[in-house]
């Protein structure tokens, strides 16, 4: 794996949280490493438990949300989490998911209150030094 | 060519219909994984993605990608484990 895809997540609502994980689904199929920093609502959203009760939808798309949800749920789309877990595992090793420090102490959060996926806690310039071994860099 | 495809024999078979991209790629490249070089492994997809996104994989993965057979609603998408 040489290439790699960054994804800076601030995000916290199901409906970018999903290509999240489908564009980490397409860099391990395209056999490239991927570097996910978790910072403010992004990473909220990986709090234990919260994966799994999370039904946020961006406001802007508010009066649609629902019905996609309902869309999703009736075509047995898998969620957001069970395909970046997917992707984790076929991804063997080269998906790392980093958690912002500084979110971190903000929130008053541990290691403790993170969702197992999450696999360290980095500060930004760690983050941004590796993103820089790489061609693409997102915000979402 | 359709009629030697059609032939192959095929070692293992996937049935991801009604898998939305990037599921029927995903679960190739599991199978893939726990296969045998020269090994036939065909995944059946709805998905429109999958027409695209498994030749190209393929390519990049260093597997043999047989062709494609369409079906009424769905692709067969025949793979040989190269590596």
């Amino acid at each position: 794996m040489a290439e790699r895809l960054s994804m800076v997540v601030f995000s916290g609502t199901v409906d970018k949280l999903f290509p999240v994980a489908i564009l980490a689904s397409g860099a391990v199929a395209m056999e490239q490493d991927v570097n996910i920093f978790l910072t403010f609502w992004g990473l909220d959203a990986f709090r234990k438990g919260e994966p799994q009760k999370n039904m946020r939808m961006s406001k802007d798309f508010e009066d649609k949300g629902q019905a996609m949800m309902a869309l999703m749920q009736q075509n047995n789309v898998p969620s957001w989490y069970q395909t970046l877990k997917t992707a984790k595992e076929l991804g063997n090793g080269h998906v790392k998911v980093h958690a912002c420090a500084m979110t971190m102490d903000l929130m008053g959060m541990t290691e403790d209150d993170l969702d197992p996926i999450v696999d360290d806690v980095v500060g930004v310039g760690e983050f941004v030094e590796e993103a820089q071994k790489g061609k693409v860099t997102l915000f979402i | 060519m359709a009629v030697e495809l059609q032939d192959t024999k095929v070692d293992r078979t996937i049935d991801a219909r009604g898998s939305y991209c990037p599921g029927p790629l995903m679960e190739l490249i599991r199978a893939i994984r726990e296969s045998r070089i020269g090994e036939t492994i065909e995944v059946l997809s709805s998905d429109s993605g999958s027409k695209r996104d498994i030749p190209k994989w393929c390519e990049k993965a260093g597997q043999q990608f047989l062709g494609i057979i369409d079906e009424t609603g769905f692709a067969r998408l025949v793979v040989r484990k190269g590596r």
